[in-house]
């Protein structure tokens, strides 16, 4: 049984799936690894920044 | 410029014999399968990996596994579960995953099998877009 916290769970998700992303969306291995890394980055901050809104939004 | 992509798409195309839906077909059932039949290795390994991956967490984290639709939320996530051909058929076999989620990280988990599937599928097309010569 597994049970990561949230932030792990975020970070699990956008490495996999910017992986994916990378491999299949660009065509030379240089443009995918930067395609991925965007990808990542995008996917971890958009959940911080959206997690922190919510935060304040609830106080 | 068109043209000639076509043109080269074509004769890439006419270059690989067999059947030209074996990469789409072998991808969706195993994933990397249908890079690893084009040759590409390291595509094909790092997909698996990472489908498998997904899978394997979201398994692990208890979530779920559809069987059924009752509404349009289940019929979406059985859609994004059959994306993972065999690897949802062997889970169902084998009964694993949750029948219900009852922790916030088996709902995290449903998600994870869920977008194992829809990545497996997007490798899929991809492995059909490099055997016909849209891509390279």
């Amino acid at each position: 049984m597994l049970h990561p916290s949230h932030f792990a769970s975020v970070l699990l998700f956008a490495f996999f799936a910017s992986i994916a992303f990378g491999i299949t969306q660009r065509e030379t291995p240089r443009q995918m690894v930067r395609y991925g890394i965007y990808c990542f980055v995008l996917f971890v901050g958009s959940a911080v920044v959206l997690s922190w809104a919510m935060y304040l939004i609830a106080r | 410029m068109v043209a000639t992509e076509n043109k080269n798409a074509a004769a890439t195309q006419d270059t690989q014999p067999g059947f030209v839906y074996l990469p789409l077909i072998a991808g969706w059932l195993v994933p990397g399968a249908g890079h690893f039949l084009l040759r590409k290795w390291g595509r094909g390994a790092l997909l698996a990996v990472s489908i498998l991956g997904m899978f394997a967490l979201g398994i692990a984290m208890q979530g779920k596994v559809y069987a059924n639709a009752h509404d349009i939320l289940d019929m979406l996530g059985l859609a994004g579960d059959l994306g993972n051909g065999l690897l949802y058929v062997v889970s169902r076999m084998m009964g694993l995953g949750a029948d219900t989620v009852q922790v916030t990280t088996a709902d995290y988990g449903t998600r994870f099998i869920v977008v194992a599937g829809l990545l497996n599928v997007i490798s899929a097309v991809d492995a059909h877009n490099l055997r016909t010569g849209r891509k390279m």
